[in-house]
């Protein structure tokens, strides 16, 4: 995986929380730093897309792995 | 590319239905959306500083009971005294095991991220209500202040 600023753990927490704590956390980092999320919930995988594509933070990978969805996110 | 606007009016004062409104003008505002919820009628009691929401299965037959109690539960059971707390409690259980958020928190994240609540002023008055019994943050407003907001929304949704 990657290099990443910050790690996120969104494990157990159910929509909206996992793409609300993830939008809290880019506020807090700086342009082309890169978030670490890692969630369990399946609907996060389709949502960080379409967060991604919305917000134009880039979604630099997004895969599964044990049961946990993982996502790198670059702030724009 | 101008921010997008989001206008919701929030009609009911349920627990479930408490949850589309909050769940989705939060939302909207981590994708950059401005957003505003209208509370009228039913929908003010999600602007109380102590909720008491409720959820019943009376006149509800798509709510999922526990233990199969719909196929073997008459109706008319549902009516009996304590039900209804007794239904809230476990679909608050529920929600916390599943990981989903309480009303409170969500009403917390949006306003954190500065959705605008307007509490319908004619509602308030028609109930008795009094505005100490709100939370702190809100606005006070009526139908044309609604549409001075709405006509310029790309969403707008009743629930």
């Amino acid at each position: 995986m990657a290099d990443f600023d910050q790690e996120l753990d969104a494990s157990g927490l159910n929509c909206p929380l996992p793409i609300l704590r993830a939008k809290k956390t880019l506020n807090s980092m700086d342009a082309g730093q890169v978030l670490h999320v890692i969630a369990t919930d399946p609907g996060s995988v389709k949502d960080f897309d379409a967060f991604s594509k919305q917000t134009g933070n880039e979604l630099m990978e997004s895969k599964e792995d044990g049961g946990k969805f993982h996502f790198m996110i670059k702030k724009a | 590319m101008d921010e997008k606007k989001l206008a919701i009016i929030a009609t009911k004062g349920s627990l479930d239905w408490a949850y589309p409104p909050f769940i989705l003008a939060s939302t909207a505002a981590a994708l950059g959306y401005e957003s505003q919820i209208f509370f009228t009628f039913y929908g003010l009691q999600l602007l109380k500083k102590k909720l008491d929401l409720q959820v019943t299965p009376l006149g509800n037959p798509g709510m999922p009971m526990p233990m199969g109690m719909d196929k073997w539960f008459p109706v008319l059971g549902m009516t009996l005294p304590g039900m209804q707390g007794m239904m809230t409690g476990m679909m608050k259980k529920k929600m916390k095991d599943k990981g989903v958020a309480s009303i409170e928190d969500l009403r917390d994240l949006c306003q954190e991220a500065d959705v605008k609540l307007i509490a319908c002023q004619m509602t308030v008055d028609l109930f008795d209500m009094d505005s100490s019994e709100f939370i702190d943050g809100i606005e006070y407003a009526g139908a044309a202040a609604f549409f001075e907001f709405a006509g310029e929304s790309d969403i707008c949704l009743y629930i």
